[in-house]
């Protein structure tokens, strides 16, 4: 609308959305990046690279499907390695998307609203991609819903004090919990999409999601209520989720596993990694979108000291984790720990320490965390730290357990890497369909941080 | 008897205005509005008393009916329908249900919030009178809107719409059903 054209000044450092804006302009950008009919280069480099990486996927299942899990590189004593590795990473990185829109939401952070929407997307895509391990190594992944108790004619039922079962109800529970509460944060947006679309087609498609929202004050009274709510359900949910993924490990009794403080440890690497997530993908998109007046500076400095301060609980837990196999007196998590720093996977485990434990310190400075190259480097340093973490738990302790008869160094194949960057491929395409079809910030949240819409006068607050 | 409209609606350029119009129309008598906002706004809610609603007492209730069939479920797969004896060790093991029971409740209580909500709400709702007023689609972008239904028994076509004019609003207009 012409009478709102005013100019956009660029965010100063402190601030969370640039001056300037006014609803109108707030609405009409982010809303302009779907419906308008450019789609960026930058969108099509993209969106080419994940679906050649998601054919490759397709690929690697098909190899999987017809040879067997063999074609994994799984030897015993083995028996799960990548997969299992690449399930951790990804649900890790998921937990950063209900970190910022639950826990920062009950916290009352209001910079959180710009960042919400596609984290909490990232989160969505994230578990989709890490629920595909599981399934595929179950061997016969048709049967999948066997998983879940239900009347069989075989008469028999999961083992609910397996934490395996714990991990199928925590998991699925997460990712429904997580798209719910992500469709009712874009039903007003949507109604928004509605209102703004003028293709025909898209103003039905927008309205049956939007359901006929019409930003109604008793509506929006008990969304908000709604809104708490979900974010006060889905605090402890996400923290429960990661917990009983540390219990696959905890819970069984190979040295290097078997240890009490893996909850909180592996808690504090997801949102680590997750927010190595966050920054990967919004140092991209808001420059090609032009978006740096609503993603600012300030949410990439917020961000990287979350990265930060859960960084150093993680080289905290590598502290802990050595000293208490030294201090427990047993043998064999000696020996387990002693062959993770010096044995067949001690590269992978020096670069980890690399990667988790002496890179982050680098966001001390003000200087680093104000790059946003930097810190788009140091995200996908942490990335891969945190994914080397997983997998010398995980490997490193198997491949050599209690039984030194039984020790065989894994070896990857080509059809693990394959599966893995396929993955990728999946997560990417998902989310640049999210980015090209949904809006990427939340439009009502954003407008709600303008100066205009603070009430004033008598019996304001 | 149905009324010939739904009721007239008057546009507002800030929350500030809205709020000031939505006080002086309660303060007037009027009860059967509502006011559409492109955001949730804190003192819109006091003005129409709409800081209560029933949903945190139904997420409660699903919860706990949640947690409550997570629990019977183990205990009849464990204990009833197929107990394994594993070296004596007691059938009804509920430190070990723990889990499932907290995702169980989680997730009931999510599900009631959600459609709850959507109850509460009435939606989805394909259809709504206020669409009719041509400029009702900057209620999602940058206007407020504050409508005074026909069904109030002061509602008056004329002198509602007179009522609205005083409160300084961009434009009034009729929503027809």
């Amino acid at each position: 609308m012409a009478d709102e054209l005013q100019v956009i000044e660029e965010a100063r450092p402190e601030e969370i959305i640039a001056r300037g804006y006014t609803f109108g302009t707030v609405t009409d950008q982010i809303a302009a990046v779907v419906l308008s009919k450019h789609t960026p280069i930058f969108w099509f480099a993209c969106f080419a690279v994940a679906i050649g990486l998601l054919l490759g996927f397709l690929l690697a299942v098909g190899a999987l499907f017809t040879q067997g899990l063999g074609v994994w590189g799984l030897r015993g004593p083995t028996m799960w390695a990548w997969d299992i590795t690449n399930f951790v990473w990804w649900v890790g990185i998921g937990h950063a998307g209900t970190l910022i829109s639950a826990i920062l939401l009950l916290l009352n952070q209001s910079w959180r609203n710009s960042i919400n929407r596609f984290a909490e997307a990232m989160t969505i895509f994230a578990v989709a991609c890490a629920g595909m391990f599981p399934i595929l190594h179950l061997g016969r992944p048709w049967l999948m819903f066997w998983l879940f108790p239900y009347p069989n004619t075989m008469g028999i039922e999961p083992n609910f004090r397996s934490p395996l079962v714990w991990d199928v109800f925590a998991v699925s529970t997460y990712a429904t919990v997580s798209a719910l509460f992500w469709f009712v944060g874009l039903m007003p947006d949507l109604g928004t999409l509605r209102d703004r679309a003028t293709n025909p087609l898209l103003k039905v498609l927008y309205g049956v999601g939007a359901m006929g929202w019409r930003g109604s004050a008793r509506h929006w009274a008990v969304y908000e209520t709604a809104s708490l709510l979900l974010a006060g359900l889905a605090t402890p949910l996400v923290l429960s989720v990661h917990t009983v993924v540390s219990f696959d490990f905890t819970v069984g009794i190979v040295p290097g596993w078997h240890s009490t403080f893996f909850p909180p440890y592996f808690v504090a690497g997801a949102i680590y990694s997750g927010f190595a997530m966050v920054l990967a993908l919004a140092i991209p998109l808001r420059s090609v979108y032009n978006l740096k007046g609503l993603i600012t500076d300030k949410h990439l400095d917020n961000a990287a000291k979350v990265m930060m301060a859960t960084g150093l609980i993680v080289g905290y837990s590598y502290i802990l984790e050595a000293f208490a196999a030294w201090y427990g007196g047993n043998v064999y998590e000696m020996a387990a720990f002693w062959n993770r720093m010096t044995g067949p996977y001690k590269v992978q485990y020096w670069v980890l320490i690399t990667c988790n434990v002496v890179a982050p310190n680098a966001l001390w400075f003000k200087k680093f965390r104000s790059s946003p190259v930097i810190l788009f480097i140091w995200s996908l340093i942490v990335l891969v730290g945190m994914w080397l973490e997983r997998f010398v738990i995980i490997v490193a302790s198997l491949a050599q357990d209690n039984l030194p008869s039984s020790w065989r160094v894994f070896e990857s194949t080509r059809w693990d890497w394959l599966t893995y960057l396929g993955t990728i491929g999946l997560f990417t395409f998902l989310f640049f369909l999210f980015v090209r079809l949904l809006p990427m910030i939340s439009i009502f949240e954003v407008r709600t941080l303008l100066p205009s819409a603070k009430v004033k006068g008598k019996g304001a607050h | 008897m149905k009324q010939p409209i739904y009721g007239v609606m008057a546009e507002f350029e800030s929350p500030t205005a809205l709020v000031t119009a939505t006080r002086a129309a309660v303060a007037k008598g009027y009860k059967k509005m509502d006011a559409y906002t492109p955001f949730p706004i804190e003192e819109l809610s006091d003005a129409l008393h709409l800081h209560r609603n029933k949903l945190p007492l139904m997420v409660l209730i699903g919860g706990i009916i949640g947690g409550m069939l997570g629990f019977a479920l183990q205990y009849f797969v464990t204990v009833m329908y197929y107990p394994i004896n594993i070296g004596g060790r007691p059938l009804l093991s509920w430190p070990a249900y723990i889990i499932i029971t907290f995702e169980l409740t989680i997730l009931f209580a999510a599900l009631t919030a959600v459609f709850g909500l959507f109850a509460l709400c009435g939606l989805p709702m394909p259809y709504h009178p206020t669409f009719n007023v041509p400029r009702f689609e900057f209620a999602s972008r940058n206007r407020f809107f504050l409508c005074i239904e026909s069904t109030d028994p002061l509602f008056d076509r004329a002198k509602t719409c007179e009522f609205l004019e005083t409160l300084e609003p961009r434009e009034v207009s009729e929503v027809a059903h």
